[in-house]
């Protein structure tokens, strides 16, 4: 499959009051041209500062980049200037946001914002704009778009407000999404209908999303790719039906097994693992997820497990997969 | 919004008349009135004094034929200044005052704001320091000292500054200056502040990722944000040019409404220091109401809020 | 994996984590108020006025006895003699000793704006309290009234009330400014404190609700307390400063303190005279000290609320 975006041993650290936090620490992915890949790991992990990293839209300083490369249709992102990333972002890549209430300027009109990038990239005209405007609220299904584009972002809903998001995303026609945890702010119901809207979206436009959330749930029906993050790591990677199906690291496991049900709410889901990803602010020299791993061994403490490939396409971090601990296995819960 | 304005200009109406109130009260309040003083007095032009006035009738009678005056837009008569009439010296005071005190605010709203957003695009940088010293001399002096120190070091040496009085363009310049610093240095930290906390913001990264230019990200998104909290502190500023307005009067010698009060301050004039006092509370207050206006044209928000109750 | 690894099956038993938490490494945890100093101590700009105001506190008290001269005593044969080693800060138009009559101005200036932030203070805490936790129409009445008394301009009836209270052609007392100052400077404390006890309710509703029991003072402790004095702090801070200049403003009004008391205004009211014929050092040092006390309670308040932002602590 054609390759549209490859990240290579990214590390990502933060220069902070107490020293460096190692946000992100040399990780490896790939994005295939119309596939969408979703990372997940629980809040803490560095899924955020690995989006912002590819749009580099870091505060930097704090944020400073350690080590490895970003390349987007093979070109390194990160050896780019700020005048030529302004023309990769929001035109060939995109990205939405967490929380659609904060996420849009209160003091600007919605129609004006979803079009500002498009006249930037294509100098449009003010009536064309417009009217590329009421066709975009259109695509996402925002009703009434001639009268909504004139409103302001409070006049709108958090699902109606994450739709403007996508639209002012999509209106350019990358070929990239980055969706920083998209759904995770709304309400149950209006979660679906966004997500159907970027399934819709991504094979009407032929692009690739990368889909970040910290709810497996999500994914089963969205994504090709799972890339499983823990404390700045990628610990377990794989096709979706190989992540759900041959299940190789414990803390993908527990993500698993925490999947929320209908009948509970979300952070109720996300309580179900006992205990914290670990401060990344000195990370530990082993296995990050040691303290919470039912099957740890002696070994995992001070030992960083490396990868271990199940098949050309699933791989994870892990000690268990050793063959020495195999005698093991099932034994230490 | 009908319903909103209306509202405000309710509240704006009763603060007005609290005012009038309070400051009747405290006026009347005086020990003795304001002929005792003049003694030797012939006790039959005394009492033609008193009736002249209307200080003969009792005060609550007097309260309301006060209020019925300033209906009519009949500040009162000068109580030591027997020409003269309270509206008169307004008529003549007035215009140069507010003069005065437009310049000093649009130099502060002009340069105020666009010091405070570099000082944040540049946050521990040269020009924050820069407008930061600049910002800090402002809030530390007041502006009497302010006033001397340009009439001394300034005005002194260089011929093209007056050191006092008024007409010319010229004689505007430095009282102005000195007038516009402290509005100016609070602007700019209140601004820098604003602007600091609007830059960390989802919808000013949501505007990057869009892949404007940086240049549109401050102006169109974060500087339209953050000057809301100057906005809405404009109501106070420009209450502390008017008082700020009467040292600088009293300083440069300029022959504001200002300079008037302060004189009628020193003569215990009492009539002129309560018609003074309610104009000034009438213009502050349509200020504040003005600037209300304002806020909710740049703020959206307000608009909904407000009318949803 | 790694190759220099020597893999031995013991290191693939069940590992013992009872000593898990014994050496691991954290970020040092911090205590809030420790932590508050702690970065209000990086702020040197805050650190030099806080440095400033003690040594100015320490010389109104001691300043007024160092040159051994009265504030009052006039000598006329030394009127206006410019800054020298006998009058530090020279004398004034009557001869006094400049030098006592600065710290005793300051010790009033200072004391003014002390007292009168007190004042705004307990009436704030007084009445935002009270609208904070009565019912909603109470509530709404009590924040109508304050915003009318607020939108009064404040100095308009500070200037009143010190015509009013006082004899014609003397300055004001003391108690006078200090009342006239506080009669609208509570608001801002009450509106502040209003909001906090507002936030206050709801967090204790919804901790209620979730029943947590023990941890319920806890978070009072460590949370809500700490951010309901924090902007407190602050905002007395500045209070401080904004009533030494009005005061100021009001004495070179000639609305201040009553001769022969001084406060830095009326000597610098004093001083303006001095300025025309020469005497430009009779205005410029008290001056000085007005501005040396203006710059110290600002850049202290200021450095206080960002060392007390949560947003900034990490
Ligand atoms: N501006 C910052 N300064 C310091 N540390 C940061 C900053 N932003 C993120 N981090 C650190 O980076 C780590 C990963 O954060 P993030 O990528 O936001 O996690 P998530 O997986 O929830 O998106 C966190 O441990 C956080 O402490
Ligand atoms: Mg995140």
């Amino acid at each position: 499959m054609e390759k549209i975006l490859e990240v290579k041993d990214l590390a990502v650290s933060f220069k902070t009051f107490f020293g460096e936090v190692e946000a992100v620490r040399g990780i490896s992915f790939e994005v295939g041209k119309k596939e969408t890949v979703a990372i997940v790991g629980e809040s803490g992990c560095g899924k955020s500062v690995t989006a912002n990293s590819i749009m580099q839209l870091l505060p930097m300083p704090p944020a400073f980049f350690k080590n490895g490369e970003i390349l987007f249709n093979g070109e390194n992102l990160l050896s780019k200037s700020e005048k030529e990333m302004q023309n990769i972002r929001g035109n060939h890549i995109a990205m939405i946001f967490q929380d659609p209430m904060t996420s849009l300027n209160p003091t600007m009109k919605v129609g004006k914002q979803i079009v500002e990038g498009l006249i930037k990239h294509h100098g449009l005209k003010h009536h064309d704009a417009k009217k590329k405007a009421i066709e975009m609220l259109d695509l996402v299904a925002v009703p009434q778009p001639e009268k909504r584009i004139e409103q302001y972002p409070h006049e709108f809903s958090g699902g109606m407000r994450q739709r403007v998001m996508i639209a002012l995303a999509m209106i350019s026609d990358p070929q990239l999404l980055i969706a920083d945890e998209p759904t995770t702010a709304l309400d149950v119901t209006v979660q679906a209908q966004i997500l159907d809207l970027m399934k819709s979206l991504q094979e009407r436009l032929d692009m690739s999303i990368i889909l970040i959330t910290h709810d497996l749930g999500v994914v089963a029906d969205t994504s090709d790719k799972v890339v499983v993050m823990y404390a700045g790591q990628i610990v377990e990677q794989g096709l979706t039906d190989e992540i759900f199906k041959e299940t190789a690291h414990p803390y993908t496991q527990k993500l698993l097994a925490s999947v929320p049900r209908l009948d509970m709410n979300r952070d109720e889901a996300l309580l179900s693992i006992e205990g914290t990803p670990p401060d990344l602010y000195i990370p530990p020299k082993g296995c990050a997820f040691y303290d919470r791993c039912d099957k740890a061994m002696k070994i995992c403490k001070d030992n960083m497990p490396g990868f271990t490939e199940h098949s050309a396409t699933h791989a994870s971090r892990c000690w268990l997969n050793h063959p020495m601990a195999k005698t093991n296995e099932g034994s230490g819960i | 919004m009908s319903k909103y304005l209306l509202k405000r200009l309710f509240m704006s109406l009763v603060t007005i008349w609290a005012v009038i109130t309070i400051t009747f009260a405290l006026m009347h309040s005086v020990p003795g009135d304001p002929f005792r003083s003049e003694s030797k007095m012939p006790p039959a032009v005394y009492e033609n004094l008193l009736s002249q006035y209307g200080l003969d009738k009792p005060v609550p009678q007097q309260y309301v034929i006060y209020l019925g005056n300033l209906l009519q837009g009949d500040l009162g008569a000068s109580m030591k200044s027997r020409v003269e009439t309270v509206n008169d010296m307004v008529e003549r005071g007035f215009p140069v005052s507010a003069q005065l005190g437009a310049q000093a605010l649009l130099i502060a709203i002009v340069f105020g704001p666009a010091l405070g957003s570099l000082a944040a695009l540049y946050q521990n940088k040269f020009p924050d320091y820069l407008s930061m010293v600049i910002a800090i001399i402002g809030i530390s002096v007041p502006s009497f000292i302010m006033g001397t120190v340009l009439i001394q070091f300034v005005a002194r040496n260089v011929a093209y500054f007056p050191i006092g009085g008024w007409g010319t363009w010229q004689h505007t310049l430095l009282p102005s200056f000195a007038l516009a610093l402290m509005p100016l240095a609070t602007m700019a930290r209140l601004m820098r502040s604003s602007m600091l906390e609007v830059l960390n913001q989802d919808y000013i990264k949501t505007a990057k990722s869009k892949g404007i230019r940086k240049s549109a990200v401050i102006l169109k998104h974060a500087v339209r944000n953050a000057i809301l909290p100057v906005i809405s502190i404009l109501g106070t500023t420009i209450s502390n040019l008017l008082v700020g307005s009467f040292v600088i009067e009293k300083i440069f010698g300029i022959p504001g409404l200002g300079r008037f009060f302060v004189q009628s301050i020193s003569n215990r004039d009492y009539t002129l220091i309560m018609g003074t006092t309610i104009f000034y509370a009438i213009i502050l207050v349509a200020m504040l109401f003005i600037v209300d206006i304002a806020y909710m044209l740049i703020d959206p928000r307000i608009k909904l809020a407000k009318e949803g109750r | 994996m790694k190759a220099d690894l020597d893999f031995r099956p013991e290191m693939f038993e069940v590992a013992d984590k009872t000593d898990l938490n014994v050496d691991k490494i954290r970020r040092p945890s911090i205590k809030f108020w420790p932590d508050v100093w702690r970065r209000l101590k990086m702020n040197k700009l805050a650190m030099l006025g806080l440095t400033l105001i003690i040594a100015m506190i320490v010389m109104a008290f001691i300043g007024v006895k160092l040159s051994g001269y009265t504030y009052f005593e006039q000598n006329l044969k030394l009127r206006n003699t410019h800054p020298n080693m006998e009058f530090w800060f020279g004398t004034d138009e009557l001869g006094r000793d400049m030098f006592t009559r600065v710290w005793y101005g300051a010790r009033y200036s200072l004391a003014i704006g002390v007292i009168a932030a007190f004042i705004d203070f307990v009436i704030g805490i007084t009445y935002g309290g009270i609208a904070g936790i009565s019912s909603r129409r109470v509530d709404a009445i009590m924040m109508r009234v304050a915003e009318v008394i607020y939108s009064i301009p404040y100095l308009l009836i500070v200037i009143l009330l010190s015509v009013v209270l006082t004899q014609e052609g003397g300055g004001s007392s003391m108690f006078v400014l200090i009342l006239a100052m506080s009669l609208t400077g509570w608001v801002p404390m009450a509106i502040l404190v209003r909001g906090q006890v507002l936030q206050l309710k709801e967090s204790e509703y919804s901790l209620a609700s979730e029943s947590l029991g023990a941890t319920k003072s806890w978070i009072l402790k460590k949370h809500i307390f700490p951010n309901t004095l924090g902007p407190i702090l602050v905002n007395v801070t500045l209070t401080i400063p904004r009533a030494i200049f009005a005061e100021a403003t009001l004495g070179f009004l000639g609305l201040g303190l009553q001769a022969p008391m001084s406060s830095l205004g009326t000597l610098a009211n004093d001083g303006l005279a001095g300025l025309a014929v020469g005497n430009a050092y009779q205005i410029i040092i008290p001056a000085i000290f007005i501005s040396l006390i203006m710059f110290s309670f600002n850049v202290l308040g200021d450095g206080l609320r960002d060392a007390l932002d949560p947003r900034l602590r990490k």
